[in-house]
C-alpha cells in the first residue's frame, strides 16, 4: 500500500503543493538523443514540453518545461519521477492505472504512489486534461519509438 | 443604476438557476464570452418555429410573405442598431465569420506587397483571417503599436500607416482589457491615406451606441450572443461607398440573379450577395428582438450600470495585496486580473466552486502576452444583469482563494 494516507485530504494537498512550488525533473536541455514532445491543449494555457531518454527500452532520463497550471505542473512533476528507470511497458502500466484513476475505476495504489493525489480531480471534469497532460504527452513519446 | 431585480425577472437562466432549490446563488461574470438571452428573445425564436416556418426570399405563398417581411424588419432594426442603412447590412454567423468574409471579399483588392495594419490587442477573429489572406496574396502584417494602456493612439497608428496600408482592421473595445479605441480619429487616418477601415465591434455593441456614420467606418463585424441575442447570428455592416470593392466569399442560392453553362454569374446586391443559402431565421428575428430589448433599456444606462460596479469592484480589489489589476484605468465593463502566484485557471476553478464563473487563460488574443507579459489572465466581465451581490461573491472568493486547492478534496 502506499506510504501515506490516501483518505486524509491535508496530505493530498500537500503533495500537490509541494510539486506545484517545487516542480521535480524541471529543465530545458540540447540533446538529440532525447525524444521530445509538446503539448498545448486546445482549451487552456497549458503549454508543456516532454524530453525523455530512452536506452534499451528502459526511460533513462526525463525532463519537462513549460507553463501549467498548479495541477498539470505538480502532475508532470510527479508522472517525471514516477516513470523514470522503468521500462516502457512498466511506464505504460502505470499511464494505464492512472487513466484508470481519473475515470473511477480500479486501479493499483502503489504503482501510481504520489499520483494518488489527484484521486478527486475528476470532481471538476475541465481539469481532467490538465492532470494528465504530461501522461498523454508520454504516450506520444512512446508512439515515436 | 439599473433595477437588477426586475431586469432579472426577464432572464430564464435566473429563475432557473436562483431559486430555493440552488444552494448557491449564480453569480455569471463571463458576459464578454457571451450573454444570457431574455425571454422575449427566446419567445420571438420559437414564434418563428411554431407560427410562420417558412423559407425566405424564394416562395409565393403568403406564409413566406409574412416571413419574408418579418425577415427585412428584421435587418432594419438591426441596421438602425447601429445607425447603418438597410442596403448596409448583411446577416452573418456571428462576428467571426463576419471578419472572414470582410478579409477574403477584400481578396481581388489586395496585391503583393500591400499591408494590413493590425494590433496585439486583437482576437484572434480579427487576426488569422489577416493572416490567411496575407499569406495567400503575400501581403505584410503591420502592428500597430499601442500605449501603455492599450490604446491605440492616432499618433501610433501614424507612425506606421503608409502610401501602401490597404486595410486597418481594429477592435473598438478589445476583448481582453476592454480598452475603448479612439477609432473615428484613426479612421480619418486611414481614409487620409485610402485605406479601408474595418471595426471589430463584437465587445463594442453590447455596451455602447455605435454610429457607424459618425466613426466613418468601411466595415463593422458583430455578434448577436453577445448581446443577449442568440448564439449563430451576426451583422456584417459595409458602408455603401465600398461595396464596388467587394466580392462574395460564400456562394450559393438567393445571393445569384442567374447564371449559365459558360460561366458567367450575375449577383444580386449586397447585401442579399452575402446572404447565400438559407439564413438563419429564427436567430435573426431573436436578433432584432435583442436590439429592441436593448434598445428599451438603453445603453447608456447599461454603461453606466457596468461602471459603476467596476468602480466598486476595483475599489476592493485594490485593497487586496494578492491581486493583480491589469485594466482598472479604463471604464470598461471587463475586469482583467490575477492572484500572485496563483494560475488563473486554478483561480477560475476554485471561483467556480462558489458558483462565481469567469474566464481564465489568454482569451483568444494570443498576441497579447507579448505586451502584457503575462501568458493567462482572470477576466470577468459585466452586463445588465449584474449586480453588486455579484462582486461580493467575487471578491469574498478571492480573498480565500490561498485556499484554491480544496476543490479537489
Amino acid at each position: 500500500m502506499s506510504t501515506f494516507d490516501i483518505t486524509n485530504p491535508v496530505i493530498l494537498r500537500e503533495i500537490i503543493m509541494d510539486h506545484y512550488s517545487n516542480p521535480r525533473n524541471k529543465k530545458e536541455i540540447d540533446d538529440p538523443s532525447f525524444i521530445l514532445v509538446h503539448m498545448d491543449s486546445a482549451s487552456c494555457i497549458d503549454d508543456i514540453y516532454i524530453q525523455v531518454k530512452i536506452v534499451n527500452n528502459i526511460i533513462k532520463k526525463i525532463y519537462w518545461h513549460g507553463e501549467g497550471c498548479a495541477i498539470s505542473t505538480a502532475s508532470t512533476s510527479i508522472m517525471s519521477e514516477l516513470v523514470i528507470n522503468k521500462s516502457v511497458e512498466e511506464a505504460k502500466n502505470i499511464i494505464h492505472n492512472f487513466y484508470n484513476m481519473l475515470e473511477s475505476k480500479e486501479f493499483d495504489h502503489d504503482l501510481l504512489d504520489e499520483a494518488i493525489c489527484f484521486i478527486n480531480v475528476n470532481r471538476q471534469p475541465s481539469r481532467i486534461t490538465c492532470a494528465n497532460i504530461s501522461y498523454r504527452g508520454l504516450e506520444k513519446v512512446f508512439e515515436k519509438l | 443604476m439599473l433595477d437588477v431585480k426586475d431586469i432579472r425577472k426577464d432572464f430564464p437562466m435566473y429563475s432557473l438557476h436562483n431559486n430555493e432549490y440552488e444552494a448557491k446563488p449564480l453569480h455569471y461574470l463571463d458576459n464578454a464570452a457571451t450573454s444570457f438571452k431574455p425571454s422575449v428573445v427566446i419567445n420571438k425564436i420559437n414564434e418563428y418555429y411554431n407560427n410562420y416556418s417558412a423559407n425566405t426570399k424564394r416562395s409565393d405563398y403568403s406564409l413566406a410573405y409574412k416571413i419574408d417581411q418579418e425577415f427585412e424588419e428584421a435587418r432594419k432594426i438591426v441596421a438602425s442598431f447601429i445607425n447603418a442603412n438597410i442596403d448596409e447590412v448583411a446577416f452573418t454567423s456571428g462576428a467571426t465569420m463576419s471578419l472572414n468574409e470582410i478579409a477574403y471579399s477584400l481578396l481581388y483588392e489586395l496585391k503583393e506587397g500591400d499591408e494590413i495594419i493590425l494590433s496585439y490587442n486583437e482576437h484572434a477573429s480579427n487576426v488569422l483571417p489577416w493572416y490567411n489572406i496575407a499569406k495567400m496574396k503575400r501581403c505584410k502584417i503591420v502592428f500597430a503599436p499601442s500605449d501603455k494602456k492599450g490604446v491605440i493612439t492616432p499618433n501610433n497608428l501614424s507612425k506606421v500607416i503608409t502610401k501602401i496600408t490597404k486595410v486597418v482592421s481594429l477592435a473598438s473595445v478589445t476583448n481582453v482589457l476592454g480598452v475603448r479605441q479612439p477609432i473615428k480619429e484613426l479612421v480619418k487616418i486611414t481614409h487620409n491615406n485610402n485605406a479601408l477601415f474595418v471595426c471589430d465591434g463584437a465587445q463594442e455593441a453590447p455596451h455602447h451606441k455605435i454610429d457607424v456614420k459618425d466613426t466613418n467606418v468601411d466595415f463593422l463585424a458583430l455578434s448577436s450572443h453577445k448581446m443577449v441575442g442568440p448564439t449563430g447570428v451576426g451583422l456584417l455592416y459595409v458602408k455603401k461607398e465600398v461595396q464596388n470593392k467587394i466580392w462574395p466569399f460564400i456562394y450559393g442560392g438567393e445571393m445569384n440573379s442567374r447564371f449559365d453553362s459558360s460561366l458567367s454569374v450575375s449577383l444580386k446586391e449586397f447585401p442579399f450577395s452575402f446572404e447565400a443559402g438559407t439564413q438563419n431565421i429564427a436567430g435573426i428575428l431573436g436578433f432584432a428582438e435583442a436590439c429592441k430589448y436593448l434598445n428599451n433599456i438603453g445603453l447608456e444606462e447599461i454603461e453606466k450600470h457596468e461602471k459603476s460596479l467596476k468602480t466598486y469592484a476595483i475599489k476592493q480589489l485594490k485593497e487586496m495585496k494578492n491581486i493583480i489589476l491589469y485594466n482598472d484605468f479604463n471604464d470598461s465593463g471587463i475586469i482583467t486580473f490575477n492572484v500572485k502566484d496563483i494560475h488563473a485557471q486554478d483561480v477560475a476553478t476554485y471561483l467556480s466552486s462558489n458558483n462565481v464563473f469567469i474566464r481564465s487563460g489568454n482569451h483568444c488574443a494570443k498576441l497579447l502576452p507579448e505586451v502584457l507579459n503575462v501568458n493567462s489572465t482572470c477576466r470577468a466581465s459585466l452586463y445588465l444583469y449584474n449586480d453588486y451581490s455579484d462582486i461580493d461573491a467575487l471578491v469574498s472568493s478571492l480573498k480565500k482563494s490561498g485556499d484554491f486547492l480544496d476543490v479537489y478534496f
